[in-house]
């Protein structure tokens, strides 16, 4: 019976319903933001961005030199010194608004972007990504003129140029996350998107035009590895935010410790999700999806670690199974889409080599049998049972679509498999009791714990890791302190 | 459950975009899961003659569009029903049990059911008694659903939770189970007479309680939602949460009903525009 | 001149509650400020410090988990010791520093002032750091100071109690278990106060005091990859880099002094905010 419940399921087949390509409206080639305006790199290099989906060229954007970068500086710091920390809270606070505003006005262009040069499914660039980067700069926005109420004292004051190194899994977003705060705390920037997913910070850039940001308070400048780190060792940044893994954190926190840098940092995570026999079942079910293939897993705070209560296990395995052979992989434009495809090819080798381990290791590996496009970089949504946690594939980050799952007996002993790693960023925890929930939620060690639902941001929400899942918080009021000299 | 992750779930499931031969097949199944109701203290057997005709032949323009799946009416117009309908596949469905309420001593309901299936209905669509579900008199219900069942003979029972009552998802669970056990054919969200019927949310519930039931016992259960789904759109909301909760077993007018009267036409207008391009306009179809 | 010899005291590290001599065996001997041997004192070594990592460790959950209230009661505590052992406290701060007596008086006294300061910090500071956050859905959501773990402190080299109370009390009060390096040249203050907290009903390992050479033992906790954060206060700036560099191995907490150091900085230094989204429905 189940078996053919299963075979049944969601075999009611949608015919193709792709947003349209056009609606981009990218360029061919990008150049670097410089005080207010594209320009061309130092060297005339640039680099082609790939739609992961099909391995099209999408564009081709600057390599930003180290030269290029100190341009990007200075301009950020003249127009520190000239114009921004000079301006009043409210009159740098409605320019947020306005580019809050540009950002929703021009949504559906910057969710097909994000798409295209991400590959992440449309549905969660458009209701996800880019409602949540619009809503960041409104957040913060309101801040900008009410800095003395913010718990840091009378009149905190900005740090000077921030420095800012974003990943390539949310780059609207993350840009938002990094520049929001900044500006309203009087901070000008330089951005360095990540190298494979330049494009929606680009058409950022044109928004910062139309907002009539004054020249130099954002600077975005592209590149690979090498522009990032032209930045975090330049002399005259103020501050680093850093979003990325935990190996490259730990070179920035090296690099900087001998100057006077203010440093945040938003690494990697191993978050375990932890289901108690008196959890809500279907839900449960849909959380830990959300929890693992929200965005092809590429998600630091994902989920990747389920542990289950013993007494429900076999039952929790069923219903996942059935549910992960639903989900829909494919065209990312596609609105009935829900796993896209895998940022780039580097990251793909990753996740099938850590899957490898996991099976040479003894773990009972379930992949959806879902038919994968033949270009592009893809992998199927992946279910590893019977894991202990010596496996690498329960301690190392993955950062795709694969999950990993633990059985526990008793709260102590799930809290002790949750908080075995050196990461803390993100945990769930799944029960119809409260009380055993905040028990739980108290002892994880994790900057966010989701209890009933998973992978939920929010503007107003502090965002941010312990251990060596990094250091400050982005979102909410605690967002602020990253930027403010208190 | 968990209400916040319910209605996540219905909501993101209502973000599904159905186009061209997808939205064409799924369209005419709707039209033939709809149960074409009226159910007003006003019915007359005029009434009920055009909706019936309507029933077998919702646009009379257009002999490619299936039959509705039933007619929805009170115990006395049962008879009136099935003499009109006679020689279609048009189900005759019967409210009972002291319809809407349901507060009526079980023999004035099991006669009101008996009245209705001597007339020949062949579908009983009974309410639960949310007064003894809400006292937390679950046997009473239970035992309630299991004498009705007794009498309905070959009639389907479609069993009405009343969900707008029920208020709580943990309710609409538990209260698909005692019919689903008390040996329901159909489970049903509503009545259509209080403030608040059939939502995706709670069909999301009714589904997976339906599809739990299933794997436990082999048995087929089937759903009805009813109340205030009035556009294509809704409709078409209800199928994927079928499609994806159930399967497409469940896509089938046997085990998936809409109770609706306004809907058949807006169904039937979103099908003309798929099919010539343009859209319709109301006057295109009868009023009934 | 008196007639009877006196009872001299062996310094000894704070480790766990305990009061071992450094596992080494070695000592060194500290001069007063105006060049006088003043005592020796036990010289802690790696293995020592290793040890009061494990058994800070091993302390600050069950710190983290009494109540605040509690919490601010064992503190308050200390001042109430500290006080009934001020003239021995001015003594040694008094010679440790070569100050005269008005102002070693006036030192010990904001010293134990400072202690219920702290004390009163330990049931505020969740509603000063803390928050509801209004997001955008069907949750509650709030967000809880917790603290980092395990805080080395390198204690102010110059200010023997002063600094002392401000290095570890901060961090202790907000929950965490410190391992403080006292002042290599002045640490008889910071053992007194750590004898102390023996008295005040801290749990053994919440506060534990080594004493030595700080160009021995500080990269030592700088590199321990199960210390939490790091205060590198006692340290000079070229030095202090080479452990900020080192303490990067694990992404440690690393507060540098700087002028004007409030408060409020100290005390977020070594906290983590925790936040908590819970569905909300009927």
């Amino acid at each position: 019976m189940a078996g053919e419940l299963s075979s049944s399921l969601g075999a009611m087949v949608y015919d193709p319903a792709p947003e349209s390509r056009a609606t981009a409206r990218l360029r061919e080639s990008y150049g670097l933001f410089i005080d207010g305006e594209f320009t061309d790199p130092d060297r005339h290099s640039s680099f082609p961005t790939l739609n992961p989906a099909n391995e099209e060229v999408l564009a081709h954007v600057a390599q930003a030199s180290a030269a290029d970068v100190d341009r990007a500086v200075a301009s950020a710091r003249r127009a520190h010194a000239t114009v921004w920390s000079k301006m009043s809270g409210a009159e740098r606070s409605k320019y947020l608004f306005r580019i809050a505003r540009l950002i929703q006005e021009r949504a559906r262009e910057l969710a097909v972007v994000e798409t295209l040069d991400n590959g992440k499914a449309i549905r969660e660039s458009r209701d996800v990504d880019i409602p949540l980067a619009a809503a960041h700069f409104f957040y913060y926005a309101g801040w900008a003129d009410k800095l003395d109420f913010a718990g840091f004292g009378p009149r905190p004051k900005s740090l000077g140029v921030a420095g800012q190194i974003i990943p390539w899994n949310f780059p609207l977003l993350m840009a938002a996350w990094k520049l929001a705060p900044a500006l309203a705390t009087g901070n000008t920037c330089v951005l360095k998107p990540a190298e494979t997913t330049p494009l929606s910070a680009l058409v950022l850039a044109e928004i910062l035009q139309q907002a009539e940001l004054p020249p130099g308070v954002v600077n975005i400048v592209t590149g690979d590895g090498s522009a990032g780190a032209a930045l975090v060792e330049h002399g005259d940044v103020d501050k680093i935010a850093f979003t990325g893994s935990t190996d490259v954190g730990r070179m920035i926190q090296q690099s900087v410790a001998s100057s006077h840098k203010h440093l945040t940092l938003e690494l990697g995570g191993k978050g375990a999700n932890i289901v108690f026999e008196d959890a809500p079942v279907d839900e449960m079910i849909e959380g830990i999806i959300d929890g693992i293939f929200f965005n092809q897993g590429h998600v630091c705070c994902a989920g990747s670690r389920l542990l289950v209560q013993e007494s429900i296990a076999d039952d929790v395995m069923r219903r996942l199974i059935r549910r992960v052979e639903q989900l829909r992989v494919g065209d990312p434009l596609d609105k009935n889409t829900d796993v896209g495809a895998i940022n780039s090819a580097a990251q793909l080798a990753r996740i099938t080599e850590l899957t490898q381990f996991g099976e040479m290791e003894g773990a009972t590996r379930y992949t959806s049998s879902c038919a994968l496009p033949e270009k592009g970089y893809w992998f199927a949504p992946t279910v590893f049972a019977d894991v202990s946690q010596s496996h690498r594939i329960a301690r190392e980050e993955i950062f795709g679509p694969v999950l990993s799952v633990l059985t526990f007996r008793t709260p102590e002993e799930a809290i002790a498999k949750a908080n075995n790693t050196n990461y803390g960023l993100a945990c769930g925890v799944w029960s119809e009791k409260g009380s055993r929930t905040l028990w739980v939620a108290e002892r994880l060690r994790a900057g966010v714990i989701w209890a009933n639902t998973y992978n939920r941001f929010d503007p107003t929400s502090p965002f941010g890791g312990v251990r060596e899942s990094g250091f400050g918080r982005e979102g909410g009021r605690h967002g602020l302190e990253a930027y403010l000299d208190v | 459950m968990d209400a916040a992750g319910a209605e996540a779930r219905a909501a993101k499931l209502a973000t599904r975009s159905l186009k061209k031969s997808t939205k064409l097949v799924a369209l005419d199944l709707a039209v033939s899961m709809v149960d074409l109701t009226t159910l007003e203290g006003a019915d007359t057997p005029g009434r009920v003659t055009s909706l019936c005709t309507k029933a077998k032949w919702p646009d009379a323009g257009d002999d490619t569009v299936p039959s509705v799946a039933a007619v929805c009416v009170y115990p006395d117009l049962v008879a009136h029903a099935r003499e009109i309908l006679r020689g279609s596949s048009v189900k005759v469905a019967s409210v009972a049990t002291a319809f809407p309420s349901g507060r009526a001593s079980l023999n004035v309901k099991l006669l009101d059911v008996r009245d209705a299936v001597a007339a020949g209905a062949h579908e009983i669509d009974m309410v639960i008694d949310r007064g003894a579900f809400l006292s937390g008199q679950f046997g009473r219900v239970f035992d309630e659903i299991v004498a009705v069942k007794a009498v309905c003979g070959d009639a389907h029972l479609k069993v009405i939770l009343e969900t707008g009552e029920l208020i709580t998802y943990d309710n609409v669970r538990r209260a698909s189970w005692i019919a689903m056990l008390g040996g329901a054919d159909f489970i049903k969200t509503s009545t259509g007479k209080v403030g608040v019927n059939a939502t995706l949310p709670n069909a999301l519930v009714m589904l997976e309680a339906v599809r739990d039931f299933a794997e436990l016992s082999g048995e087929l259960v089937g759903v009805k939602v009813a109340g205030g789904i009035r556009t294509s759109k809704d409709a078409l909301r209800y199928l994927v949460v079928v499609n994806e909760t159930v399967g497409e077993k469940w896509l089938t007018p046997d085990l998936f009903r809409f109770g609706a009267s306004s809907l058949l036409n807006d169904l039937l207008m979103q099908r003309r525009k798929q099919r010539t391009g343009a859209y319709a306009r109301p006057d295109d179809f009868s009023g009934d | 001149m008196s007639d009877r010899l006196d009872v001299r005291k062996t310094y000894k590290l704070l480790v766990g509650g305990a009061f071992p001599r450094s596992e080494s065996g070695r000592s060194y001997e500290v001069a007063s400020a105006a060049g006088e041997f003043f005592a020796n004192v036990a010289q802690g070594s790696r293995k020592d410090v290793r040890d009061a990592v494990v058994a800070a460790r091993a302390a600050q959950s069950k710190w983290w988990s009494q109540s605040a209230y509690n919490r601010g009661q064992v503190i308050y505590r200390l001042a109430e010791m500290a006080e009934s052992r001020r003239d021995e406290l001015l003594e040694h701060v008094r010679r440790s520093e070569g100050l005269a007596p008005k102002a070693a008086a006036a030192s010990v006294t904001r010293a134990i002032d400072r202690i219920v300061w702290y004390a009163g910090w330990t049931d505020k500071i969740a509603q000063i750091a803390g928050s509801s956050n209004p997001v955008a859905g069907p949750f509650f959501n709030f967000s809880v100071p917790v603290p980092s773990g395990v805080v080395a402190v390198i204690c102010d080299q110059l200010s023997s109690l002063e600094g002392f109370v401000e290095g570890v009390l901060a961090p202790i009060c907000v929950g965490n278990a410190v391992v403080a390096l006292a002042s290599e040249s002045r640490p008889t203050p910071a053992i007194l106060l750590g004898e102390m907290t023996a008295t005040a009903d801290f749990p053994g390992g919440v506060l534990n005091v080594v004493t030595g050479y700080i160009g021995e033992l500080a990269p030592v906790l700088a590199a321990h990859e199960d210390v939490d954060g790091i205060d590198l206060t006692g340290v000079d700036e070229g030095f202090g880099d080479e452990l900020a560099a080192s303490a990067a191995g694990s992404i440690k907490r690393v507060l540098r002094p700087r002028e004007g150091d409030t408060t409020l900085r100290r005390l977020r230094a070594f906290l983590e905010t925790s936040t908590v989204w819970h569905t909300v429905g009927q």
